[in-house]
């Protein structure tokens, strides 16, 4: 195995001069009050000097990923006939949003010494330092179990179309429930289990007009904003009072 | 039509929002119950995170309750100086509740301890009543009509007596001060009005009449909840204007349209309704908790 994976590496060497070249379909996600999840289209080309490396197919992965945050994860057990929740995980940082597309089948893509050094997949995105390995195994598989089910986290194997080994293109669905912040879109060349090249460029995922104001308001001056939630209450209820006054008599 | 929520940062169906909040406002005018305790496992139930979903109803009972509270003013079915004295309690019991749900939040037991509240309370008070009222509708119509005696119990025993016209009654302001503290510490907690503890309560224990407990109970329930908004907006920043607009659209209507069919229904329908619908939310609950649940693990904002 190691043998072999040595073999791949002189294999690949010769063709470290191919280069990543990538774009967006847009750089920017507007939340807007009609917001309702976006699709990015990601696409590139390999530049290289040499011709192409006739060994192993040049694979492509994308992957975006949204602001990391601590989650606590919970687990329940039956505790006097009714389902608690006893043990608790710390997790110091998972991507609120994580979506992999990858051109190919997982062990052909990438190897997994280059994972583990890149980060690429989703077990890997997420950090959990200092977690008993069997132990933190469950809670880690089900926070991506759970993330994965609200379209928060994504594997798309075989999603990213390469022609004749230099264009390539994909589409990333962002979901409704998103996240305010910088979004990462990295794109890994890889040859053989080996990675090649990265290229990163940032996705800005920012709240505009009104909801940018909503939120600005709630957390700078909560009590204005707390008072004029409460206005707004009292004039809805006053005013449909009124109206069905005016119908009634 | 999909609707972004800035606070709660989920994307929902605009007219699932207004169908809910007039569903729940018919319900709040009828019993006089804000309808918090059905709408905030429906919140939960759609994707809205609990904490924005507590923080939230407490701000959509506030107009719902309102409307219904100026519709009692108008009937003069409000008894404002028992509902002075109740919020008086209902203010200091807000104040504790938010400082015992930041304690259990801690503990990561917070979910527990409401659904296990809630299960508790709406069992208890759902069974009470529904007893009760079958046993008044079985004597009016076995026609001996037994007019509501008034039993002078604790509340009259008890210091401090104070007359409250409207209501007919010359009791001691501890046990309403008491009832109201219990109700603000609910309202803060679980995102309830407290209406379904405070109607009995008022009821069975202050011996109200119960055509004026409805809209003495809406109009406490405005003070508390207002002042649950203030506090959840101030130090969680978990009140979310978009969501609440759109349920209390619903809400005012549904309000409205329900106090009107409420002063149609006779007290003792009135009384088994709310309690039958009491029971269910309870058994729902219970059966969440006794039941092995799908998905064992859940998530929860990490770094405390």
């Amino acid at each position: 195995m190691i043998r072999a994976a040595l073999f791949l590496l002189v294999l690949a060497l010769p063709a470290a001069a191919e280069e990543v070249i990538a774009g967006l379909s847009q750089n920017r996600v507007s939340i807007t009050t009609s917001f309702d999840g976006s699709e990015i289209l990601i696409f590139g080309a390999v530049k290289r000097e040499a011709p192409i490396a006739p060994e192993s197919p040049l694979h492509v992965i994308i992957t975006v990923s949204g602001p990391s945050e601590p989650v606590t994860v919970r687990r329940k057990e039956r505790r006097f006939g009714i389902w608690i929740n006893t043990d608790a995980v710390e997790i110091d940082a998972a991507p609120t949003f994580y979506a992999v597309a990858t051109s190919g089948p997982w062990e052909e893509v990438i190897s997994d010494v280059e994972d583990l050094r890149n980060k690429v997949s989703i077990p890997r995105a997420i950090r959990s330092v200092g977690l008993g390995v069997t132990e933190g195994a469950d809670f880690v598989e089900a926070l991506i179990r759970i993330r994965t089910r609200q379209n928060r986290y994504q594997l798309q194997m075989g999603a990213v179309e390469v022609r004749e080994s230099t264009l390539f293109r994909t589409s990333i669905a962002l979901p409704a429930n998103l996240t305010e912040g910088d979004y990462v879109a990295r794109f890994l060349l890889t040859r053989g289990g080996e990675v090649l090249d990265i290229y990163e460029t940032e996705i800005d995922v920012r709240k505009v007009g009104l909801e940018r104001f909503l939120f600005n308001l709630a957390h700078n001056q909560p009590l204005v904003y707390g008072l004029m939630s409460l206005a707004i209450a009292i004039a809805a209820g006053w005013s449909a009072s009124a109206v069905f006054r005016l119908i009634r008599f | 039509m999909q609707i972004y929520l800035p606070i709660a940062e989920v994307s929902v169906n605009a007219f699932l929002l207004l169908g809910l909040g007039g569903l729940v406002g018919v319900l709040s005018g009828m019993f006089g119950v804000g309808g918090g305790f059905l709408m905030t496992p429906l919140l939960f139930f759609i994707g809205i995170p609990p904490a924005v979903a507590v923080a939230t109803e407490a701000n959509q009972i506030v107009a719902s309750s309102f409307s219904g509270a100026l519709a009692h003013l108008r009937r003069k079915t409000v008894d404002l100086r028992m509902g002075t004295v109740l919020l008086v309690g209902g203010l200091i019991g807000a104040a504790l509740g938010v400082q015992l749900f930041n304690y259990l939040r801690g503990l990561g037991q917070v979910d527990l301890l409401v659904r296990l509240s809630y299960v508790i309370f709406l069992g208890i008070i759902g069974g009470l009543m529904f007893i009760e009222s079958l046993r008044a509708i079985r004597r009016s119509r076995s026609g001996s009509g037994t007019p509501t005696r008034r039993k002078h119990g604790i509340a009259h025993a008890l210091p401090f007596k104070m007359r409250f016209r409207t209501s007919g009654l010359y009791i001691s302001v501890i046990p309403p001060v008491l009832v109201g503290i219990c109700v603000g510490v609910l309202a803060a907690i679980m995102g309830v009005g407290g209406g379904f503890i405070m109607v009995p309560a008022m009821i069975y224990l202050l011996g109200m009449p119960t055509k004026v407990v409805v809209g003495t109970s809406l109009f406490q329930i405005i003070f508390v909840t207002g002042f649950t908004t203030l506090l959840h907006a101030t130090t969680n920043f978990t009140v979310d204007v978009v969501l609440a607009v759109l349920l209390l659209i619903g809400g005012v209507i549904g309000a409205q349209v329900g106090t009107r069919i409420g002063t149609r229904m006779k007290a003792e329908q009135l009384r088994i309704w709310l309690a039958v619908m009491v029971l269910a939310v309870c058994g729902k609950l219970a059966l969440d908790l006794l039941l092995m649940p799908s998905e064992l693990y859940s998530l929860g904002n990490g770094g405390h």
